[in-house]
């Protein structure tokens, strides 16, 4: 059956407050003045907490997924809140395309809505699969712009932020000077600014140097991968706080960046089309968009790879090549093959302690996630990877003691060898170029299972 | 001095070591959830006897530790690491500890690349498990220990959790299985669960060590999992301590125990965890309630001598025996309220002869059998009627509210929901694994912690801050009560806390309501749990209304069937006698029916005067001998259809097929294209349970769908039979029928393969191929494969491939067409016939008779007939859905809801794999089209369990229903 469901209009951009779910912290926040910027009034939705779960129950099927529970729960309770004019406020959420049940959120949500009472709420299709022409909200290019700049500004402020906090010697001032960076981006877009090559290579390399001016002392310490299904590697009310409790436990953290997911997506249009057929013209487009991208990410890299004590981040080109062997690149529904990738990268870069996170029931992560573990460890057999599954009622506490199982051994290892991260800089295992591999466009190799 | 302090879900054990590592005094003590005092208890124990003050090396380990350990600063060691910590120390031959916990299940891997393994948060083989299932054997542990010595044979029960299994011992236990053959069953239950879900690929050899406090009292269970792994396993001495040993081993801080004793005392005291209002504010608001819910009564009289004709009911349930007798006045004259034993029939027995001696001439004019032993009562006892249970409850319901909207029945087991329309049955909802608090879960809860059902459910009432315990299910709900134990609830608010969380679990699992308003206004509240005044209250408080709940609310079953009895207007009954009931006589015996593939366990109860009552039975064919083939199910037709893709000698050599997932469907169109490339093509059949349980070391995840950890079993059988290549293409896209907005398969389906090339060592010496392949663009298609075999066979030339590919999807559409044409068919004979068409609707692959249980049998005996989805989904155009309608599959379900709108003759039962993602999506959309059009919804959720007497009742609602 179908619903006559509220088009979010264009007249809405000035009238109506558009609330967001607050995936990833760093990135979202200047996302949202990028948004701000193109007229939008945008909110970032910062309600947590047991209600949220609790409307999630109430009003989405409870065998869906967690992140659909809490996004969904979050929106409602804050609806419910009394803090918005219910005629003037409207919704976003993302919206994917790929095969998961993911691309069905949107619908789940204004099933909710009309539930919950409250059918006069428009949603909004944030996306880049061209679903929900209709909508009055458009991502143009000026927004397109901003909005993967602010992805690849928190890209860096996350792993620098991540590089730095276990070692800083003024608790707090990494997380201070996040917050001081994300000012910074959003006064810039305010200005028109930032979004440049030329701009956003000088943030770069300022960001870069902010954080090697921080005051560090290096300890040796288990350094431990976080991968998984998008929103609950990223979100801390999706994964109970993950990042903060690793911290507690006295580990480097390393989130493998967002920018990848981006990535990951606009590779997928083209191996599509050269797997299963499709417009030759589209899968060139993805790998100009690609290049374009790849230019960024270099100066990034760059920026990083300038303080041997940061371990930058690979080129995606390369981070790709290691899922070759180990799973087809043409499984793209979630996270895909690039989470096996990710887990490979973390493997070579000396993070071999990962948690794999994902929702209770997580389809992708059957077949990506926990489906690949066996084969990484056949090929780096010191893999310590523990699978966590996220719900509104499996507890806490079981969770982290299984997240304290691998860590266990991580330190046993650490204690053993004694190397690693040891006292000093992080080896560079970061390299900034990569033999062999040129620069972007995908090779039609990769598209071969 | 080194101390382990090892704290578990149900016991504390404690170690202590001395300068050479041995051990000067150790102890085990469960602490039946009194964590934090008991720990103090042993800390200040040691303090005095051991360390005399002194200061002690000292760490805490265990599943409950972990949290206390850190409040008193204390070290923490991870339980599975200390385990391998003592395991190099003090058996460093061993090459694989298993460690079975009170909730938890372990697997350490010590040679060959360490690795360390515990259970998900979905798992149900550890101690706890074991306990449960022995209370429903009514037996101790060691007592079904020993009953387990003298099992003659094993009965399949689902191992993936308790309340699986639990739903396949009871309906055992009622059919008369021996309760040795099921004790020794639930030990295989436990090995398999913990090899599935632990043993990920890695063969389990060399030297075992068995750890933990059921492989150490349980000698049987030991012996189950030797058997099993084909090896003799030790369990050592102190098996029970290796976690306290580890963490004695890895203590290198030391502590005054009487400190840190003090400091466990002082953490209870500041922690806090999340709540819910208290049920009550104040006392009159509680008498107020009282009052209301004492008007809600029936009439009574007493059972004398000149009461008339009297109408007997009897509900025989899964744990319980209820009965009522009432008069022409539907005045209550009797009741009676007793535990089945495992067996109802003495019972029964015993209760009607005590009614015959107390009356003698009383006049019966009808007695009528209603719950899951209807059938067996009335075979035995010679019952006039029977009548289902939701029948029964709703005939009751309206009794006392004849214009009731909606009825909630929370018994023992079960959750019976049903909304009431023109009063008629509008839609059926009944409680599945993962939503099964109800009556018993609050019982096993209250002994748990110390007190009788009443007593519990009196705490309650005045808690000022209930617990809030989410949902889900039983086996999550244990660790949510020791976390609130933890963080100092008091018993008060934990009995509080479950009773909502039973009422939540029946509104938001399985009712699936979001307001007051999808119930209706008139609501009557029944079954035994609602005595229960906290979940009475609960209940009335989470939907903001208020509602009734009759007097007898726990024999309403009974009752409900009396009143059915006494409507059909009966003058005699033709109840068995006092004489006959007093030289009645039951036999049971369990044969395997061997009629069929599915070979199921037949219990066979014998009566007096040759009457016989067979149970454990799919489908009539060992009751009626009928032919074969049921004429008019599509499901048979259809395993048919697969079955006659037979090999023929192929040049090429030998290629094989899983038959699993979406081969299911494919079959005809691989099995041709291989064939006409001149390949021999096998396939590996319909499964079977042992074909699962071969596999069943390799699935990496456990919580996918059964269907899917069905595939490992296939690639095992496939492995064995001589084939050069192993044919199973990755498959994004589905065949595009133009329903839905894209064409996908769901990720499980689409990359199932991956995972089969990354974890089944059988592969090793076979090619596998499991390239991305889809064959929705013809063209596209034969481009690709050509490429992929070219790799493998240069000689395969181009127009061969083209001549396959056509000829294959020649092959799928005449196969698609067949199976349309043979529904066309049962549906004209059905109609002839005067019966009702069910949609059986599911995937392909829902087709395998170890994946659907044999549900498709059991609705013809209903006289029935049964179609698949996909037979009548070409007959409707793509119409819009409120989802987004992206897989093939679940389009075809749409249509097929869609497509019966205006066939008064036909309804949709939907089946469910359980851990399908994707259904947590098509479900609702499925009801709301159905609804829509004013038909009624049916979902059967289906898993490895094999029983179906939920089911039954489900279908036997549905048709009871459809009759009014």
């Amino acid at each position: 059956m179908e619903y006559q469901y509220p088009r979010f209009t264009p007249e809405m951009k000035k009238t109506h407050t558009i609330l967001m779910p607050n995936m990833a912290p760093i990135h979202f926040e200047m996302i949202v003045e990028a948004m701000r910027d193109e007229g939008y009034k945008v909110e970032l939705l910062d309600n947590s907490g047991h209600d949220v779960a609790q409307e999630g129950l109430k009003y989405v099927h409870n065998d869906t997924c967690y992140p659909a529970l809490l996004v969904i729960g979050q929106f409602i309770n804050a609806l419910k809140s009394g803090k918005y004019d219910l005629d003037r406020t409207a919704l976003i959420i993302t919206q994917t395309g790929g095969g998961c049940r993911a691309s069905n959120y949107i619908h789940l949500l204004r099933k909710a809505l009309v539930k919950a009472g409250f059918p006069q709420v428009p949603v909004a299709s944030l996306n880049f699969s061209g679903l929900e022409k209709d909508s009055g909200f458009q991502l143009t290019l000026p927004l397109i712009r901003k909005v993967l700049a602010a992805v690849f500004y928190g890209d860096e402020l996350m792993s620098l932020a991540n590089q730095t906090r276990p070692y800083e010697n003024q608790p707090g001032s990494a997380d201070a000077l996040v917050h001081r960076w994300v000012r910074e981006i959003a006064d810039q877009f305010d200005k028109k600014h930032g979004v440049t090559l030329a701009d956003m290579t000088a943030n770069f390399n300022a960001i870069a140097r902010d954080f090697a001016a921080l005051d560090v002392t290096y300890t040796p310490k288990v350094k431990v991968g976080v991968v998984g299904e998008i929103y609950v590697k990223y979100s801390p009310l999706g994964n109970n706080h993950l990042e903060e409790f690793l911290h507690s436990e006295d580990c480097e953290v390393n989130l493998p960046g967002l920018m990848g997911f981006v990535q990951y997506c606009i590779a997928n249009t083209s191996i599509t089309i050269r797997l299963y057929g499709g417009s030759r013209l589209v899968a060139l487009g993805a790998d100009a968009l690609m290049k374009w991208l790849t230019r960024r990410e270099q100066r990034m890299i760059d920026a990083i790879a300038r303080y041997p004590q940061f371990h930058a981040p690979t080129l995606f080109e390369h981070t790709m090549q290691l899922a070759k062997g180990v799973i087809g690149y043409g499984n793209k529904m979630g996270e895909g093959w690039l989470l096996t990738s990710e887990m490979m990268e973390l493997q070579k870069t000396g993070f071999e302690n990962i948690v794999c996170a994902q929702p209770f029931g997580c389809l992708p992560n059957h077949i990506c996630g926990k489906g690949m573990i066996n084969k990484i460890r056949t090929i780096y057999p010191n893999a310590n990877i523990t699978p966590i599954d996220y719900d509104p009622s499996a507890t806490r506490v079981n969770q982290e003691n299984r997240i304290k199982l691998m860590l266990s051994v991580a330190r046993e290892r650490l204690n053993d060898h004694g190397s690693g991260s040891a006292g000093t800089p992080a080896p560079v295992y970061g390299q900034v170029k990569v033999p062999g591999v040129k620069v972007p466009g995908l090779s039609p190799a990769f598209a071969e299972n | 001095m080194k101390i382990g302090l090892d704290i578990g879900s149900t016991t504390i054990k404690c170690v202590v070591l001395d300068e050479t590592d041995s051990i000067i005094y150790k102890a085990y003590e469960r602490h039946y959830s009194h964590i934090v005092e008991k720990a103090a208890e042993v800390l200040a124990r040691l303090d005095k006897e051991i360390c005399k003050g002194e200061k002690a090396l000292l760490s805490i380990s265990g599943s409950a530790g972990m949290g206390l350990a850190t409040a008193c600063d204390v070290p923490f060691v991870q339980e599975v690491f200390a385990t391998r910590v003592a395991a190099k120390r003090y058996a460093p031959d061993a090459d694989v500890v298993i460690e079975l916990g009170g909730e938890d299940a372990k697997i350490l891997f010590l040679t060959h690349g360490t690795e360390v393994r515990m259970n998900g948060s979905c798992a149900g083989g550890t101690g706890a498990f074991i306990d449960q299932m022995a209370t429903l054997l009514k037996m101790t542990p060691d007592e079904m220990n020993e009953a387990a010595r003298h099992a003659e044979k094993t009965y399949t029960i689902a191992s993936r959790c308790g309340v699986f299994a639990k739903s396949d011992i009871q309906p055992l236990l009622n059919q008369g299985a021996k309760a040795s053959d099921v004790a020794a069953s639930i030990f295989y239950a436990v090995v398999n669960q913990t090899i599935a879900g632990l043993a990920q690929g890695r063969v389990i050899q060399g030297n075992v060590l068995y750890l933990g406090g059921p492989l150490t009292f349980l000698p049987q269970l030991k012996k189950s999992f030797d058997k099993v792994l084909k090896l003799t396993g030790t369990c050592p001495e102190n098996s029970l301590y290796y976690v306290a040993l580890g963490a004695a081993l890895y203590s290198d801080k030391a502590l005054n125990l009487a400190e840190v004793a003090d400091r466990l005392e002082k953490y209870s005291a500041t922690a806090s965890y999340a709540f819910d209002p208290p049920l009550f504010a104040s006392r009159e608001e509680y008498e107020a309630f009282r009052v209301r819910h004492a008007k809600a009564s029936v009439p009574r009289r007493p059972f004398t001598g000149d009461v008339g004709k009297v109408y007997i009911g009897i509900d025989a349930g899964s744990t319980t025996v209820k009965a009522a007798v009432i008069d022409e006045e539907e005045n209550l004259l009797f009741t009676s309220y007793q535990p089945n034993s495992g067996n109802p029939i003495p019972i029964i027995r015993q209760l009607l002869m005590e009614i015959y001696r107390a009356h003698p001439g009383l006049e019966i004019g009808s007695v009528t059998a209603t719950g899951y032993g209807e059938d067996i009562v009335k075979s035995a006892f010679g019952v006039d009627y029977g009548v289902v249970e939701t029948v029964a409850h709703f005939t009751a319901a309206k009794h006392f509210m004849p214009d009731v909207d909606f009825v909630i029945d929370i018994g023992g087991q079960d959750m019976k929901c049903f909304k009431i329309e023109n009063g008629a049955i509008s839609n059926i909802f009944l409680n599945e694994a993962c939503s099964s608090g109800c009556g018993s879960f609050l019982q096993t809860f209250a002994q748990a912690l110390g007190y009788d059902v009443p007593e519990f459910a009196k705490l309650a009432l005045f808690a000022d801050r209930p617990v809030d315990l989410g949902s889900r299910c039983t086996v999550f709900m244990n660790s949510s009560v020791k976390q609130a134990q933890k963080d100092g609830a008091s018993i008060e608010n934990i009995s509080a806390g479950l009773a909502i969380s039973v009422v939540k679990n029946a509104l938001y699992k399985v009712i699936r309501a979001s307001g007051p308003e999808e119930l209706g206004k008139k609501i009557v509240v029944q079954g035994g749990t609602f005595y229960n005044e906290a979940v009475l209250r609960a209940f009335e408080q989470e939907m903001g209304v208020e509602v009734i709940r009759p007097d007898i609310a726990g024999l309403m079953g009974a009752f409900g069937a009396a009143l059915y009895g006494k409507a059909k207007g009966r003058k005699q009954s033709t109840l068995l006698s006092l004489t006959e009931l007093e030289n009645f006589t039951q036999e049971v015996r369990n044969v395997a029916c061997g009629l069929c593939g599915n070979n199921c366990q037949l219990t066979v109860n014998l009566f007096p005067g040759g009457k016989k009552y067979i149970s454990g039975n799919r489908c009539d064919r060992p009751i009626t001998h009928r032919g074969a083939e049921n004429p008019l199910n599509l499901y048979e037709y259809k395993l048919h259809l697969l079955e006659s893709y037979r090999a023929e000698p192929g040049p090429r050599g030998t290629i094989g097929l899983p038959l699993a997932l979406n081969m299911y469907e494919l079959l005809p169109f691989w099995h041709t294209f291989f064939t006409k490339l001149g390949f021999s093509v096998v396939n590996s059949g319909a499964a079977s349970r042992k074909l699962y349980l071969e596999g069943q070391s390799t699935i990496p995840s456990d919580t996918v769908c059964y269907p899917a950890k069905l595939v490992h079993g296939h690639l095992h059988k496939l492995s064995k039979m001589a084939v050069d290549t192993i044919f199973y293409p990755c498959m994004t896209y589905n065949v595009d029928e133009h329903l839905g907005d894209n064409c996908y398969n769901c990720p499980v389906v689409a990359y199932y393969p991956e995972v089969i090339a990354a974890n089944c060592h059988e592969l090793q010496n076979i090619r596998f191929l499991y390239d991305y392949v889809d064959i929705h663009r013809h063209k596209d298609f034969v481009k690709k494969i050509g490429a992929i075999l070219a790799r493998i066979w240069p000689d395969i030339t181009r127009p061969e491939v083209y001549a396959a590919a056509d000829a294959a999807y020649a092959e799928y559409d005449a196969h698609m067409a067949q199976v349309r044409a043979k529904a066309t068919e049962i549906i004209a004979k059905a109609r002839s016939e005067g019966r009702q068409i069910i949609v059986l609707a599911g995937r392909p692959y829902h087709v395998d008779p170890e994946i659907n249980h044999g549900i498709d049998k059991l609705i013809c005996s209903h006289g029935a007939a049964v179609i698949t989805e996909d037979s009548i989904s070409h007959l409707v155009e793509k119409f819009p859905t409120s989802i987004l309608n992206q897989w093939t599959y679940h389009s075809r379900l749409y249509a097929a809801a869609k497509y019966i709108a205006d066939q008064p003759d036909m309804n949709l039962v939907q089946l469910v794999s359980f851990g399908c993602g994707v259904d947590a999506i098509t479900t609702d959309e499925t009801r709301e089209i159905l609804q829509e059009e004013g038909k009624l919804y049916t979902q059967i959720k289906i898993d490895e369990i094999a029983n179906l007497g939920a089911v039954n009742i489900r279908l036997r609602s549905l048709f009871a229903a459809l009759e009014q």
